[in-house]
């Protein structure tokens, strides 16, 4: 535990020398370390906030205002499908279909073995080629449950 | 009024900028201003004089920040942009750092393109090779630098108060003006937010010229004007139209005449039915904002509306009570229309207060929210009451 303790204070060193310690960079270490592990847990948040100097309940109120910052463990690939106005005109509940069919999961649950999480997002700028939806930071547009199908089979296997 | 190509037209790199550093920092003002062109972010405030209240602050510390925060339902022209011409928006921020005399810039770059970091920061790495960006750019004395920031997942931050709110390591929650980010922005210090495609129009204003931009668009609504277009139409894409142009005249060229509305300007925007297909779209009428969503012929209007309102109850930062309530009463107003079950006394109500939020919410979002409400409801009351 002590030893455990020891490595997150490390990494957090790191990223906060690489940024900077004034309170303008609270986002980017956010970014970084909620990257780094999958989200932020109480332990980061209480090296964050010492590194920093900032308090712990400030920290939560940012972290609770930004979407992509979790404070719950996440799945190892979040897939985030969009679901506003020009992916819904596009039938983007079919593809809702196929990933909770294909997942054995409802939007908002993560997979038993930890690898997926299945989130709604808004409008992610690919309205021309819709429906879409993003894996981590990797965008997939013009969908159908066959390509949905092949993409997740392919993450599984951890081809991609 | 035919398709032009300007912001999305041939650029040599650095020609822009050669102009600029030929000048004074206030004639690169002078022209801009004299090109009267209106931010392309959707607020549509001109941009010479919003760089000109920044240069006229004493403060010598300043900043540029490129607003990459593109979230509007529909846009995707900022994406674009960042992604086949990186260089027309880095040059843009080098020219307005030196005509507001700012030493540093930085793009917020939203979460969701984060896979667009690297690519950019590869072209800001390029550029300062080439002497475009760093220390004593092209031998002149002038240093200027430019940093990407992430943002996390939050559509209000694109408006410019939230933005400087959450880039300065706080909640994305807008305030009341003044001080506006040109008095007090990052770091508290003077700062100017424009648009990507805002950026993108100051190279060619500069390197052709104020005259030559006035002679595209309207008289008030100068230059040429992207936009996104999706939604029933035959090829949706990237499009760049002169300001002016028509309704009906924009959905021929993206092959999409027997629309029945247009969704302009995104979920904040105006619905515009059939009828009115003959007016033109510029900051004097039609605000063009960046998108443009069409709604075909057998398309429900009260799904189309209800996703935009889930939008807004689910973006509204909830800091003020008009637009948290007021768009949680209008969805559920909706949910109520769609069984059926909303009388006309109650629609007539809902009205009234998509009138109050416009007036008393504290930022663009809660003032622009009802639109969609009030136009879709406008437009199709016999489609949608008592179905
Ligand atoms: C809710 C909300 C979201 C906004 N999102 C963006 C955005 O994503 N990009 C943008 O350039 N402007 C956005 N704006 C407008 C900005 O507040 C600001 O007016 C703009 O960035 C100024 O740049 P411009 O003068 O070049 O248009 C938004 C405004 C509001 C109210
Ligand atoms: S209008 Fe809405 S988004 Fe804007 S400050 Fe008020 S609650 Fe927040
Ligand atoms: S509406 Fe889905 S990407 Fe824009």
């Amino acid at each position: 535990m002590e030893h455990r303790g020891q490595v997150i204070r490390e990494n957090i060193s790191k990223i906060i020398s690489k940024h900077g310690i004034g309170r303008e960079y609270l986002l980017p270490v956010l970014n970084e370390a909620d990257a780094l592990y999958g989200y932020i847990n109480e332990n980061v948040l209480v090296e964050i906030s010492e590194q920093m100097d900032i308090p712990i309940g400030e920290i939560h109120g940012v972290m609770s205002f930004y979407s992509f910052l979790n404070s719950e463990k996440q799945g190892k690939y979040v897939i985030r499908l969009c679901k506003t106005i020009s992916c819904d005109m596009a039938n983007k509940n079919r593809i809702e279909k196929v990933l909770e069919k294909e997942l054995e999961i409802k939007f908002g649950q993560t997979t038993d073995d930890g690898k997926f999480s299945l989130l709604h997002t808004n409008c992610i700028g690919m309205c021309d080629q819709g429906p879409a939806m993003l894996v981590n930071d990797k965008v997939y547009a013009k969908l159908t449950p066959e390509k949905v199908f092949e993409i997740i089979e392919n993450y599984r296997g951890g081809k991609l | 009024m035919k398709v032009k190509e300007i912001v999305l037209g041939p650029h040599v790199l650095g020609s822009g900028l050669e102009k600029a550093l030929e000048i004074t920092p206030y004639e690169v003002i002078l022209e801009i201003k004299d090109s009267k062109i209106k931010g392309r972010g959707g607020a549509g405030f001109p941009t010479g004089l919003k760089w000109q209240f920044a240069a006229n602050e004493a403060e010598p510390t300043k900043f540029v920040i490129c607003n990459a925060d593109e979230g509007e339902p529909g846009t995707f022209k900022d994406r674009i942009l960042l992604t086949d011409h990186p260089y027309k928006v880095l040059e843009g921020m080098v020219i307005a750092g030196y005509a507001i005399g700012a030493k540093q810039g930085f793009i917020y770059l939203r979460g969701e393109y984060n896979y667009l970091r690297k690519h950019i920061q590869n072209h800001i790495d390029s550029m300062k090779e080439k002497g475009f960006l760093g220390e004593k750019i092209m031998g002149k004395d002038f240093s200027f630098n430019i940093e990407i920031r992430m943002g996390a997942g939050a559509y209000v931050c694109g408006e410019e108060f939230a933005l400087i709110e959450s880039m300065n390591g706080y909640r994305g929650e807008p305030h009341n003006k003044p001080p506006f980010p040109t008095q007090q922005g990052y770091l508290r210090k003077p700062t100017i937010v424009n648009n990507v495609e805002t950026f993108c129009k100051v190279n060619f204003i500069i390197s052709k010229g104020a005259n030559w931009i006035r002679e595209y668009g309207t008289e008030l609504s100068t230059g040429t004007k992207l936009f996104s277009v999706s939604g029933d139409v035959k090829n949706p894409g990237l499009y760049e139209f002169e300001l002016g142009i028509t309704v009906n005249q924009l959905l021929k060229e993206v092959g999409a005449e027997d629309a029945k509305a247009v969704q302009v300007g995104g979920a904040s925007g105006i619905n515009v039915a059939r009828k009115d297909f003959n007016k033109t779209i510029s900051y004097e009428t039609l605000p063009p904002g960046g998108s443009i969503i069409v709604f075909g012929p057998n398309r429900d209007m009260l799904p189309a509306l209800k996703n935009f309102m889930e939008f807004f109850v689910e973006e509204s930062c909830g800091q003020c009570t008009p637009c948290r309530e007021g768009n949680y009463r209008l969805l559920e107003g909706i949910e109520m229309l769609e069984k059926g079950e909303c009388s006309v006394r109650y629609l007539k109500e809902l009205i009234t207060l998509s009138e109050v939020m416009k007036d008393s919410s504290k930022c663009g979002l809660g003032q622009s929210s009802p639109n969609c409400f009030l136009t879709i409801i406008e437009n199709f009351r016999d489609e949608i009451l008592y179905r």
